[in-house]
């Protein structure tokens, strides 16, 4: 291609909105608020030349136009999950597109390649810190120091959240991964404190949920509702009940047999 | 335990939690040690306000307003989304443990404290998600938004 990065008008319609609607997707699957979307796509199409690009976002699809030209386009979105390192790096080539750092198709490049491989933590350090995540909003919410139940609550802690990663990869129905994860929670959660390795069954049960809790989730939507996203809020909300829900169903059947 | 025990085991505690949390939803590796600040000081303005008794909601606002402010600064600092410091800074204060005891309320049939507990989930979330909404009206008040205009 021969366009240069100083003149950014001589880019296609088409192209344009397909860049936008490309970041957009990338945003929203790493679980940005929708108000950062919606101006990371008016900023890219601007900076190409479009200042009359209008777009709309929810976070199962999104469509951007151009005003008064016959020029939509749409894309759906089919899996959310919480990667700030992909919205990070989308904004990162925001700005240096803005900056002119970069050309349009360069952009365009650059988000495909993040969207195939973004680098993520490895599994061992993400069950690490989930035992970390446990043990330490173990005492945090208790307020109560019972230094005993911290091993088992870590271990606890780390073995869900590992069955949550592994069943993850196996199904796309992530509540059934987050059931799952919840079940092994409270199975091993229970055994320990009769094998008498924890004295408080409540307080380790809520700290190893902790990695597989939504209330990240619930605050978001909230706060995208807030906003005035009340369709974003709405949508996430229940998608956050509904894990709440599995992860309740997964810790109540081992308080209903046992 | 003395005063001071307590305090350093609550920071260190609330530290820890969000810088792990944050390995969870893979924040970049060179905001890890930020977000954990701000998670911290979210959390001790929360313990502060909760051992002086002022009782949740306003602690939980108040914890969830420092969270905020904090994000904005260092996402000035970094130029980084804002959610990058406060998505994992929230996770001391969300009402994980008062959900989980609704829900067990609600399975074990006491549906009487598990309405109870359900309303307060709702009004912590509630209280957060005011908090931050006044972080980000200082912001808004503190640095225009920029305009968007044409590039000469």
């Amino acid at each position: 291609m021969t366009h240069s990065a100083e003149q950014p008008q001589t880019q296609t319609p088409n192209r344009v909105l397909a860049t936008c609607l490309l970041a957009g997707r990338i945003m929203i699957e790493g679980g940005s608020e929708m108000y950062r979307v919606e101006d990371t796509m008016r900023r890219i199409a601007f900076n190409a030349g479009q200042p009359q690009t209008l777009v709309f976002t929810t976070p199962t699809g999104i469509f951007a136009s151009i005003e008064n030209q016959p020029y939509i386009q749409e894309r759906p979105i089919s899996k959310r999950s919480i990667d700030m390192e992909k919205v990070s790096r989308v904004n990162q080539l925001s700005r240096s597109f803005a900056a002119r750092e970069i050309n349009l198709d360069e952009l365009y490049t650059a988000l495909l390649q993040l969207d195939q491989n973004t680098p993520f933590f490895p599994i061992s350090w993400q069950v690490i810190s989930a035992a970390i995540v446990s043990l330490t909003l173990m005492i945090l919410f208790a307020q109560k120091y019972n230094w005993f139940d911290m091993p088992l609550a870590a271990a606890v802690g780390a073995l869900g959240f590992w069955v949550n990663i592994k069943v993850n990869a196996l199904t796309n129905i992530r509540f059934i991964s987050e059931l799952l994860g919840a079940l092994v929670v409270g199975l091993t959660a229970w055994i320990g404190v009769k094998v008498g390795l924890g004295h408080d069954l409540d307080d380790i049960i809520i700290g190893a949920i902790m990695p597989l809790v939504p209330g990240v989730a619930i605050t978001n939507s909230i706060r995208d509702m807030l906003a005035g996203h009340l369709l974003s809020g709405m949508a996430r909300g229940t998608e956050a009940i509904l894990s709440a829900c599995a992860i309740g169903v997964g810790i109540a059947i081992i308080f209903r047999f046992f | 335990m003395p005063w001071f025990l307590a305090l350093f085991i609550q920071l260190s505690f609330s530290y820890l939690a969000t810088v792990a949390f944050a390995v969870i939803i893979n924040v970049p590796r060179k905001a890890l040690n930020l977000a954990g600040w701000a998670g911290m000081m979210g959390w001790l303005a929360y313990w502060l306000l909760m051992e002086a008794g002022v009782g949740r909601m306003l602690a939980n606002l108040t914890g969830a307003f420092v969270i905020g402010v904090c994000g904005i600064f260092f996402a000035r600092y970094k130029k980084m989304p804002v959610i990058i410091f406060n998505i994992p800074g929230f996770v001391p204060l969300v009402p994980g443990a008062v959900a989980y005891q609704a829900v067990r309320a609600i399975v074990m049939g006491q549906l009487d404290s598990a309405l109870q507990y359900v309303s307060r989930v709702v009004m912590i979330a509630g209280a957060i998600a005011v908090g931050f909404m006044l972080a980000q009206l200082l912001s808004e008040l503190l640095y225009k938004q920029a305009v968007l205009k044409p590039k000469k």
